[in-house]
């Protein structure tokens, strides 16, 4: 057996040379325990987001307003779930099975982003969602389209060309509001009011905070840096809000210069960070009926699998 | 190590609770080449073509799809992929620019 001719260093610097020369990392090659353990936890984090992501719109899907808008939302759901099967298949590649990663999701040592752990209160919700926190995840997203591991990078091309219909129509509905009577207008600004900050708390910590960002970068994994990637989302963000006439509830966001685009940049005030982790660390308004509604439905759905396997070792049998 | 390893060994897939894992190729036009996609947990052929549709194809990505069991995907050993394909990398008479043709020649 050859690779055991190869001494780890050897590997690692082969690897490296990979890395270096943007030739995507594939699941059967050599890769470093650190690098294999991060997308782990990266790729399920992210896997189990679009998940949970489901429920806050679900609670809307039968008090839509119209026929329209609630074909849309299933739509939108829909493909949030699509996106978790995308990423679970991905991050299977890794060699953790499927099951593993919901248990790890279910006993508490997986993360999701927290964005969800906040209740969707009303329709106007519906369109801050997919306008801030779908942009979010798309601004992140269209960066990790160049991540190193194979598997990630094909998931995450998929799922962009799917997403931006969702923040499509979430702007509409902001737009609709904002075109409507007064109460519409308040609910829309309610929402905004409400979300804005929670999704630039998706991007994570300060750079120099990210206990994660040093080997994610070296290692490309991650091609650009939380900081990074929240200043291009405010800056794509805020001229939308204000073409429609919504205020961003921050009083210290000024223009501060341009871009190499001639866009404008923004300054802005800083994130409440002890809001940040106390709902990473499950106090947030929803932690606990997020998990509760996810173990429950894969509970309940117990009987199914069962059934189904059964169905598959008799039909083995028959076929034997 | 046999130059050909079964794919299943390095693929988490016992499939305890979800069923076997399938590899999905779509088709994305008639006469095109099928290309991986990704995978589906299935019990049975109907059900992973059916879960590949759902999960794969919600917008016209495909007019036909393969599954395939993953455990019976063989593919080449990552550390013996070098010298696997070492026998066609010095034979460059297989190729046409390595030949010369008289001044004249258009089309060829």
């Amino acid at each position: 057996m050859k690779e055991t001719l190869l001494d780890e260093a050897t590997l690692l610097a082969e690897f490296e040379a990979k890395i270096d020369a943007e030739i995507k990392i594939e699941p059967r090659d050599w890769m470093p325990d650190a690098y294999r353990k991060h997308l782990i936890r990266q790729i399920s984090q992210h896997a189990h987001s679009e998940v949970i992501g489901m429920q806050p719109e679900g609670n809307w899907i039968t008090r839509a307003p119209s026929l329209r808008s609630k074909k849309i939302l299933l739509a939108k759901i829909q493909d949030e779930g699509g996106h978790g099967l995308y990423l679970y298949s991905a991050a299977e590649t890794l060699g953790v099975s499927r099951d593993q990663y919901i248990q790890w999701l279910h006993e508490g040592k997986a993360k999701y982003a927290s964005v969800f752990n906040y209740p969707t209160l009303n329709w106007a919700d519906i369109g801050a969602i997919g306008w801030l926190v779908d942009g979010a995840a798309i601004t992140n997203q269209v960066s990790l389209q160049r991540t190193s591991y194979g598997p990630y990078s094909r998931a995450m091309v998929r799922i962009c060309k799917e997403e931006s219909f969702h923040q499509r129509q979430g702007y509409e509905i902001m737009w609709k509001m904002m075109e409507g009577t007064k109460d519409q207008q308040r609910m829309a600004q309610d929402a905004i009011n409400r979300w804005w900050w929670p999704a630039l708390m998706m991007f994570g910590p300060h750079d120099s905070d990210s206990a994660h960002t040093g080997n994610a970068m070296k290692w490309k994994i991650k091609r650009e840096t939380n900081d990074r990637l929240r200043e291009k989302f405010i800056n794509k963000t805020v001229p939308q809000a204000e073409l429609i006439g919504l205020k961003v509830p921050d009083a210290n966001l000024k223009v501060s210069g341009t871009d190499s685009f001639g866009e404008p940049t923004y300054d802005h005030s800083d994130i409440n960070w002890e809001e940040f982790w106390q709902v990473v660390n499950g106090n947030g308004p929803c932690n606990e009926q997020r998990l509760e509604h996810h173990v429950k439905a894969h509970q309940d759905g117990k009987w199914v699998r069962e059934c189904a396997k059964a169905f598959q070792n008799n039909n083995d049998s028959i076929n034997r | 190590m046999s130059t050909t390893v079964n794919s299943s060994n390095e693929r988490a897939q016992d499939g305890a609770d979800q069923g076997p894992l399938w590899e999905v190729f779509i088709q994305s036009k008639p006469g095109l080449a099928f290309k991986h996609a990704g995978s589906v947990h299935a019990y049975d052929k109907e059900m992973a073509i059916e879960n590949a549709r759902d999960v794969y194809t919600r917008r016209n990505e495909g007019t036909n799809l393969w599954l395939v069991p993953s455990n019976e995907i063989v593919a080449v050993s990552a550390s013996e992929n070098a010298s696997f394909f070492e026998p066609a990398s010095d034979k460059i008479y297989r190729h046409p620019t390595f030949y010369n043709l008289p001044e004249g020649v258009k089309q060829m």
